[in-house]
This record gives structure tokens, C-alpha cells and sequence, in this order.
């Protein structure tokens, strides 16, 4: 390994620095007993029991929270199969269009998103409201769904299937039994980034969204629209809050995981 | 109880012509695009036979083997196995089963359920099952171990566990992909010996794949040695050793020396050969090339013996040259012999006494030579 | 029985992802497309002609002819349109350029920590990426306002006597866009690095470059497709990017995600923005296309 100079240091102190002091100011000022966001006035949780009373914020929220659930789980199934189809299927007619299809959403802006899928709703007479945004997120997220675990399954060894065929289970049974339980983490990691996704999503959602079906991130935008409020500061650090947590919960089960696995590794070969 | 050795010596159905083989490839070729992996490929393997293939790297051994499993198709010929053809039979409706080089054990299940995988496939009642696993658990001697999950155990202790698995749905035909490839070579060893004893244990067909000669030469029945797709000869290890058919073969397996030379003649069972290295040659042959042609003896280093005195019969089988390398491997004492004409022969002789008080040095003068039985005449 | 099942499930695998993609993404588009060729009207939906998807072959072609190519006379006509583009494309530029030139440096520190840490730092680093895009950017108005966070320190350590203004400015935007995008430009390039044998710079210090040419002739080239892959998960997203000009952007910066938003949701024209969504399409289509062509072949390298 080269040195880690000082120089390697600095930059990622810098650069760490600079992705995280701004969230860490946004929490602190939640806190603040002034109304002022840039001025500090003392310690307050006020602003966090305030939100319990907010009704249109609490609904929004719900109404955020089941478009996620919903669509994160539909896109990980349709998202889980497109990976397969690219990894598994080299050949089929077609093939270049449909690899195409699940890559450009990654990077096509969210306006051209939006706009075209509210047109389609509109051509096909549905009515806008929850179910439209559902549909466009599941359409947006598959997509980094099948990303991720079409990464774990280039790195998939195939030969476990075919060991399982050849110990006389279909390819259905083989794929239920075998494949499915392995790939499972990353089929899961895909799940909770189509759900952050869908939690996330402004543009996409104000597009395809209709009467009644309001998100937390369109809530926040109005408001943020008419100014900075400490208000807001609190819904930000509650959010924040769930996913550091469950981060945070994640990497020490993980850890803690390979932990045990290399103890019984090294138990395994102590033995043999 | 009659001993591995004289059940083994008395085994040759493929010596009668009245027996049947139990799996027929027949003129089985594979194409990958326009490369072509096995070229217009025929073998018989005969039931409880101990069959291996061989040879080099890329040869299309795998390729065989993962067509008797059903997971590539043939692009043309026909596999038939007990008398009923293979084709268009998806690979989970095949009496054969497969260890896999890299074991592909199923690493979210225990020892137990991966042995269990191909016999809950089949419906087995639950108690036969577990009856099962547990005789198999006890045949490769993991009886604790079953428990635990695959990257719980050494690698020795997963090649047993794909052993086991493939084994436990006593499948007609055993199909071994390089199976000890990732063993050290003295657990390898030891593994060989097991491996024999199972299949003669439970009388199955194994078709096992490796590009370790001498692994081959331990386990098999026969000997398949195959090259660019095709197989060049299919005989007993001592066959394939003591009488090669082709130069390709004597030079694969083993040590050889090659001396050329053109025909001179034939007379009772033995040809004689006007040797290029300035001496002349007769062999023991029963086919006999025809006179003036060129060809070629294979004389294996064993044979060959290094003396300061010419012997009896020189000049024939016999030359001059000067010791040119001395290899001392304990057992054995490896000799190149350099001739006139600069090519280096290799002789090698037992070290059955502690010390020969006279030991042969480096650049002395010596004789080379064979007997009139010692080597072939190779066709090509 | 079960055969039948089986040819069905690899079918299936591939046709209900692909009839998803084909319906909810392709299709869209040319939607768009033929909106963007009629006409505004009062009504709902407000444009003219409607397809009746019923109405027989004839009925299509009978509506067909009121198609016009106005909306682009007009998109050509009002000078408006054009700058957005233009300084959609260049303010994209300039923070894909900024984002590289602060996301290489940690990349490189990060390839180059004790693989101890690594693990840690790559979570560091996808973090921020698990939190709402829009909070991120909420976060810097506070910090860029004239009376915000970093005008007073600046006014505190007695660097500035004047606040700063950035808030509403192409530098709000540049650091918004840098700052959102950032872990998207760390990783890849992050990948490509620490992938890479170490031993090379080895062997071209041995060879006799200096440590600065070493970088730049070995290492540098070697994390090219990093850097490439990077750049355009950066760069393509920000040309239609909306939340950034709108939060944090002035009102005279012109992006075009924010055009299209406004045509869109403040004066109801569905046919021009459609127009506008078709023409950022076009040209966002190489870039795209070059995007997909990359991923498919480190996909292939994976294998
Ligand atoms: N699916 C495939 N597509 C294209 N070519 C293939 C495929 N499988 C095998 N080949 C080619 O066929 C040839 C034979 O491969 P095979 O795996 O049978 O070799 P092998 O004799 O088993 O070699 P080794 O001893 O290295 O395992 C190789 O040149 C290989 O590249
Ligand atoms: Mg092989």
C-alpha cells in the first residue's frame, strides 16, 4: 500500500467536511428557540412538538410514506427481474433497446420524467392522484433497483444453479430455492434505495400528482418557498434521524455479521 | 473379500463384444459460435467403469462433461445413456449427477439440507431423507459437521460435502469435474484412494475429468486422452503408457524420448528402423509400417540404460555419448545423456542400493541403450 | 407440466420488465412528442387536437393534419428559450468540471486509506445520498443568505466587512449542484482507483517519473472510465436540473428544467413545454447514449 500522505488526509477531511457540515448546521438551528434560523437563541424543542399539531404535514407525510412502500416493493420485483433478464439473457431481440431503457433513467432529468409520464396518464384518462405517483416512481426506481443487483449477480457463481438443476430442481424451483435467497441482500439493499428514492422525489411526484395526493417533499418545497423557518429545520432532522439511524443499525449488523463469519472461518481451518 | 487390485484386474467389459455400453456419445460435436469446442466426438463408457478424461487445458473436457449433464446441447450427434437418447432431456430430468470443480455448494443452507437438496426435489418421504443424509454424512466422514454452513468448512471438508450431494440421489452416472483440483496434493492423494473405494463401494459409473496425468493413471478404469475437441486414443492407463498410438500421446503422458528414422524392413514380429541418430533400431511392433516411410520409436527414460561397457547388442539400440546432467530425485537418479549429434536422451534408474560405489560423473563417456521390447513404433 | 412453467418464467422475466420500460418510459416520449406539436386550448387537457385512440386509422390521420411545427418556430422565435439552453448547458459544464476537481482528490484519499477505514469512508460517503435531495439544498440557504451563516463568520474572523451575496446568484447554483452530486462523482471514480494495482505507480517511480508524472501518466489514464462515468452521471442530470436554480438560483438565471416547470405549471402550455422537454432530449441524447454504451461495457468487463 502507498503512504496515505498528508495531503490524502487533508483532502478528505475537507471534502467530508464539506458534505456534512451543512446537515449538521440544519439539525443544530432545529433546536434553535428563535425563529430566526441563522440566529442562535437559546435551546428549544419546540419546533418538534409544533410539527405534531400540523395536520396537513402528519397526512402528507402518511400519504409520502405508503407511495414509498408500495412502489419501492413493486420495484424491486420488476426491477430484480430486468437484472436478471440483462445478466442471465445475453441474446434476445431487443436487448440493446431494453438495456438502454433501464439506464437512462438513471441520469434523464426528472422534468422530461415527469412531464412525459403525466402525459401518458393523461392520454390514457387515468385519474391523477396517488396511484399516478406510485406508478412513476415504481417506473423510476426499478431502474436503480436493477442496477444494484445486477452487480451482485455478475458476481453471482452460476454454477450453483446449474448444481441445483442438475440435483433435479425446475428452473423455477432453482430460482425460488437457490438464486433468490442468495442474491437477497442486494435485493434488499435495492429496496431501501427505492424507497429513499420515493421519500426523496419532488419533481417527479409534482408532475404526475393530482388533487389530495400531496408528498412531504412537495409540503417542504412550499414552504421553503415562502422562506427558511426552524419549523422546517425539525421535519428535516426527523428525517435525517430515521435514515442515520437505520444506516447506522445496518452497518453494525453487517458488521457484526462478518465478524462471526470469519470467526468461523478461521474455526474451520484451526479444525482441519 | 476379494481385494480392490484383482476386482480391478478382472474389469474390462470393454474387451467383450458382447456387453453393452451404458453411455453411447456418438459423433457429438459443439460448436460456440465458429469455434468448435468438441469435433464429431465418439465413446463408449461401460457400467461401474471408472472412466477418465484428459488433457490439456481448453481441450474440451468440460464441455463433454456438461453435455452428459444436460446443460449445453450437442449442435450435432447424439448421447444416448442405458439405451435411451439424452437429447432435448432438460438436466433435473437426468439420472446423472454432477460434483462441480468449484463444489457450488449452496452457501445459505447447511451441510445437511445441501445434501438433502436433490432428494426433497424428488419428493422422498421426510424419514428417508433424513435416513439418507445421514448414511451419506457418515460415507465421507462429516457426521459432525452437519450443522454447519458451507464457508464453516475447510476446503477438504466441502469437497466432501459436494461428494456427498451429488452422490446421495444414487445417480446411475457420476459426472466429476476436476474434483480434487483445489486440494492440496497430499490430501489429494488420499481423496484419490477414497474416491476409488466409493465407487467400487457403491458399483457406480464415474466419469471424472482432470488434466493431472497421474491422478488419471491412479483412478481409471480407462483413460480417454483428448485433444483440440477430439479423442485420440481411449485405453487402460498401462496401454496408454506402455503402447501409446501416437506421438501426441507418448509425449502427453509422461517422460519419452523419440528417435525417427525411415523403415528399413520387417522381419517376424519386429521392424527395423535406419535411425537418424546414426544408429540402428528394432523394435517389437505387431503392425508394420510400410518400408521406406518415415517413423518414430518411443522409449520411455525407465527403459532406457546407462552403462560405461557398449552392451551385446550394440550397435543396435545402442549409442555413444557423454553425461551431460545429473538429476538425483532420492528414488531415482534422472540421467541426460547428450549424443554426438547434440540431442540430450533422458535415462533414469532406480536407487535400489543405499550407494553405488563406482556413481557415474558428470561428462563421462557412456552407452545408451534399449532392448528390442522397450518402446513402440508409433504410427504417425 | 413443469417444462411448460419453466420456458414461461425465463419469458416472463424478461417480457413484464420490458413491457414496464416500453409502456411507462418509451412510450412517454412520443407522447411528448406529439403534444409538442399541437396547439394550446382551454380545456382539459388543454391542447388541440385530442387522439382518440379509438377513433380508426382515419380519424388519426384526419387529426394528423393539424399537427404544426409552431411550438419550435416559437421556441426559435423568443431569444428566452435559446439562453436557458445555452446557460443550462454551460452551468452544467462549469459544476461537473468543479465537482471533479473537488471529488478526485477524496476519491484518491480515500484509495488510498488503510483498508481499515475504507469501508467506513465509502459510508461517509453514500450517507448524504440517503438523505432528501431537497434538504440538502434547503440546507445551504440558510448558510449562503446575506444575514446566513457564512457571511457571519466571515464577518466575525474580519475577512469581509461587507456580506457577501451569493444566495441568488450562478454561484449558489455551482455550489448546489457540486454539492448535491458530489458522492455521485466519489464513487465511480473511487471504484476505478481502488481497483487498481498499486504496484503500477511502484513500477513507474522505479522506471524514474517523478511522483507528479507517475499520477499523471499512470494513474490518471487508468482512471479514466471512472472519471468519464462520473462526469456524466454529474453533468446530465444538472442540465435539467429544476430544484437547485429554483431554490437557490436568481431570478435572471436561466436554466431550462425551471423554463420547462414554469411554462409548465404557471402558464399551462403543455404543448411548448412539451416542445422544450423534446429539444432538452435531443440534446442530452448523445450524452445518454454514451452513458448507456459505458455501463454496458464495465457490465461486460464484470462478467
Ligand atoms: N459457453 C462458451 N462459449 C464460448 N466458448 C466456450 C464456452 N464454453 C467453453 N468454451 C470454449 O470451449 C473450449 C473448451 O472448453 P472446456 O471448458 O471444455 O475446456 P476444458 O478442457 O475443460 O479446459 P480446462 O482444463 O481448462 O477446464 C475452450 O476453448 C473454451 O474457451
Ligand atoms: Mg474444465
Amino acid at each position: 500500500m502507498g503512504t496515505w500522505s498528508r495531503f490524502n488526509i487533508a483532502s478528505i477531511v475537507l471534502g467530508f467536511g464539506f458534505l456534512y457540515l451543512p446537515i449538521v448546521l440544519l439539525v443544530i438551528f432545529s433546536f434553535n428557540e428563535s425563529k430566526l434560523v441563522t440566529v442562535w437563541a437559546g435551546f428549544s424543542t419546540k419546533w418538534y412538538t409544533q410539527l405534531w399539531h400540523n395536520q396537513a404535514l402528519l397526512d402528507a407525510a402518511w400519504v409520502t410514506i405508503r407511495v414509498a412502500l408500495i412502489s419501492a416493493t413493486c420495484a424491486t420485483v420488476l426491477g430484480t427481474l430486468a437484472a436478471l433478464a440483462l445478466v442471465r439473457y445475453t441474446r434476445f431481440r431487443g436487448r440493446m433497446l431494453f438495456s438502454g431503457m433501464v439506464y437512462a433513467p438513471l441520469v434523464m432529468p426528472e422534468v422530461i420524467t415527469g412531464l412525459s409520464l403525466l402525459l401518458l396518464f393523461v392520454a390514457i384518462g387515468l385519474d391523477r392522484g396517488f396511484w399516478t405517483i406510485t406508478l412513476a416512481h415504481i417506473t423510476f426506481t426499478m431502474c436503480f433497483v436493477a442496477v444494484v443487483v445486477q452487480s451482485r449477480l455478475l458476481s453471482f457463481d452460476q454454477s450453483i444453479e446449474e448444481a441445483a438443476l442438475d440435483l433435479g430442481a425446475t428452473p423455477v424451483r432453482t430460482f425460488f430455492a437457490i438464486t433468490l435467497p442468495v442474491i437477497a441482500p442486494a435485493v434488499f439493499s435495492g429496496w431501501v434505495l427505492a424507497f429513499t428514492l420515493s421519500l426523496d422525489d419532488l419533481v417527479i411526484s409534482s408532475f404526475t400528482t393530482g388533487p389530495g395526493a400531496t408528498t412531504l417533499p412537495m409540503k417542504i418545497y412550499s414552504q421553503v418557498r415562502l422562506g427558511v423557518t426552524p419549523e422546517i429545520n425539525a421535519i428535516c432532522t426527523i428525517l435525517i434521524g430515521i435514515v442515520a439511524i437505520g444506516v447506522v443499525v445496518a452497518s453494525i449488523v453487517t458488521k457484526q455479521r462478518e465478524a462471526q463469519r470469519e470467526r468461523d472461518e478461521r474455526a474451520a481451518f484451526a479444525q482441519s | 473379500m476379494k481385494s480392490l487390485g484383482s476386482i480391478r484386474r478382472s474389469f474390462a467389459p470393454w474387451a467383450d463384444p458382447a456387453s453393452k455400453p451404458f453411455i453411447s456419445v456418438k459423433n457429438v460435436t459443439k460448436r460456440f459460435g465458429d469455434f468448435t469446442a468438441v469435433d464429431d466426438l465418439s465413446l463408449d463408457i461401460y457400467t461401474r467403469e471408472f472412466f477418465a478424461l484428459l488433457g490439456a487445458s481448453g481441450c474440451g473436457k468440460s464441455t463433454l462433461l456438461r453435455m452428459l449433464a444436460g446443460f449445453e446441447q450437442p449442435t450435432s450427434g447424439e448421447i444416448i445413456l442405458d439405451g435411451q437418447s439424452l437429447a432435448g432431456i432438460p438436466p433435473y430430468r437426468r439420472p446423472v449427477n454432477m460434483m462441480f470443480q468449484s463444489y457450488a455448494l449452496f452457501p445459505h443452507m447447511t451441510v445437511e439440507n445441501n445434501i438433502a437438496f436433490g432428494l426433497k426435489q424428488d419428493g422422498m418421504p421426510k424419514a428417508d431423507i433424513a435416513a439418507r443424509v445421514a448414511q451419506m454424512l457418515k460415507l465421507v466422514k462429516l457426521e459432525k459437521f452437519s450443522q454447519r454452513k458451507p464457508h464453516q468448512l475447510s476446503g477438504g471438508q466441502r469437497q466432501r460435502v459436494a461428494l456427498a450431494r451429488s452422490l446421495a440421489k444414487r445417480p446411475k452416472v457420476l459426472l466429476l469435474d476436476e474434483p480434487l483440483g483445489a486440494l492440496d496434493k497430499k490430501l489429494r492423494e488420499e481423496t484419490q484412494f477414497e474416491l476409488m473405494d466409493l465407487q467400487q463401494e457403491l458399483g457406480l459409473t464415474f466419469v471424472v475429468v482432470t488434466h493431472d496425468q497421474e491422478e488419471a493413471m491412479t483412478m481409471a478404469d480407462r483413460i480417454a486422452v483428448m485433444s483440440h475437441g477430439k479423442v485420440i486414443q481411449v485405453a487402460t492407463p498401462a496401454e496408454i503408457y506402455e503402447a501409446p498410438n501416437s506421438r501426441f500421446v507418448a509425449d502427453f503422458i509422461g517422460d519419452v524420448n523419440i528417435f525417427e528414422g525411415a523403415v528399413g524392413g520387417a522381419d517376424g514380429g519386429y521392424v527395423r528402423l535406419e535411425g537418424t541418430n546414426g544408429f540402428p533400431i528394432r523394435m517389437a511392433s505387431p503392425e508394420r509400417p510400410a518400408t521406406g516411410g518415415k517413423s518414430a520409436v518411443a522409449v520411455r527414460p525407465e527403459k532406457i540404460r546407462v552403462s560405461r561397457q557398449p552392451p551385446a547388442h550394440a550397435p543396435v539400440n545402442a549409442v555413444q555419448g557423454e553425461i551431460w546432467d545429473i538429476g538425483y530425485l532420492g528414488d531415482m537418479t534422472v540421467f541426460h545423456v547428450r549424443l554426438k549429434d547434440g540431442r540430450v536422451i533422458k535415462a533414469s534408474s532406480l536407487n535400489a542400493v543405499r550407494a553405488v560405489e563406482d556413481p557415474l560423473g558428470y561428462d563421462q563417456e557412456v552407452w545408451i541403450s534399449f532392448g528390442e521390447d522397450a518402446g513402440v513404433v508409433l504410427k504417425d | 407440466m413443469t417444462r411448460v412453467a419453466s420456458a414461461l418464467f425465463s419469458r416472463l422475466v424478461i417480457i413484464i420488465p420490458y413491457a414496464w420500460l416500453l409502456f411507462f418510459f418509451l412510450i412517454p416520449f412520443f407522447i411528448v412528442f406529439r403534444i409538442s406539436l399541437s396547439q394550446t386550448a382551454v380545456a382539459m387537457p388543454p391542447y388541440t387536437p385530442v387522439f382518440d385512440l379509438f377513433g380508426g386509422l382515419s380519424g388519426i390521420l384526419e387529426k394528423a393534419r393539424e399537427f404544426s411545427f409552431d411550438n419550435y418556430v416559437w421556441l426559435t422565435e423568443d431569444v428566452l428559450y435559446f439562453n436557458a439552453y445555452v446557460s443550462s448547458v454551460i452551468i452544467a459544464a462549469v459544476s461537473t468540471v468543479l465537482t471533479l476537481l473537488i471529488a478526485y482528490p477524496v476519491a484518491y484519499g480515500m484509495a488510498k486509506a488503510p483498508k481499515t477505514i475504507r469501508p467506513t469512508l465509502l459510508m461517509l460517503v453514500i450517507l448524504p445520498f440517503w438523505t432528501s435531495f431537497l434538504i440538502r439544498v434547503y440546507a445551504w440557504i440558510a448558510i449562503l443568505k446575506p444575514e446566513g451563516l457564512l457571511n457571519q463568520f466571515l464577518m466575525s474572523i474580519n475577512v469581509i466587512d461587507q456580506p457577501l451575496i451569493i444566495l441568488n446568484t450562478n454561484w449558489a447554483i455551482y455550489i448546489g449542484i457540486v454539492y448535491s452530486y458530489l458522492p455521485f462523482m466519489v464513487l465511480p471514480i473511487y471504484s476505478s482507483l481502488e481497483k487498481m494495482d498499486h504496484t503500477l505507480t511502484e513500477a513507474a517511480l522505479d522506471l524514474g517519473c517523478t511522483p507528479f508524472t507517475a499520477f499523471w501518466r499512470v494513474t490518471f489514464p487508468l482512471s479514466l472510465a471512472g472519471v468519464v462515468a462520473g462526469c456524466l452521471l454529474v453533468f446530465i442530470p444538472a442540465v435539467g436540473e429544476f430544484v437547485i436554480p429554483d431554490l437557490l438560483g436568481g431570478s435572471e438565471t436561466l436554466m431550462i428544467g425551471k423554463t420547462l416547470w414554469n411554462e409548465f405549471n404557471a402558464n399551462r402550455d403543455w404543448p411548448v413545454s412539451s416542445a422544450v422537454a423534446t429539444i432538452l432530449l435531443l440534446i442530452l441524447v448523445l450524452p445518454i447514449v454514451y452513458f448507456q454504451n459505458a455501463q454496458a461495457k464495465a457490465d461486460s468487463e464484470g462478467k
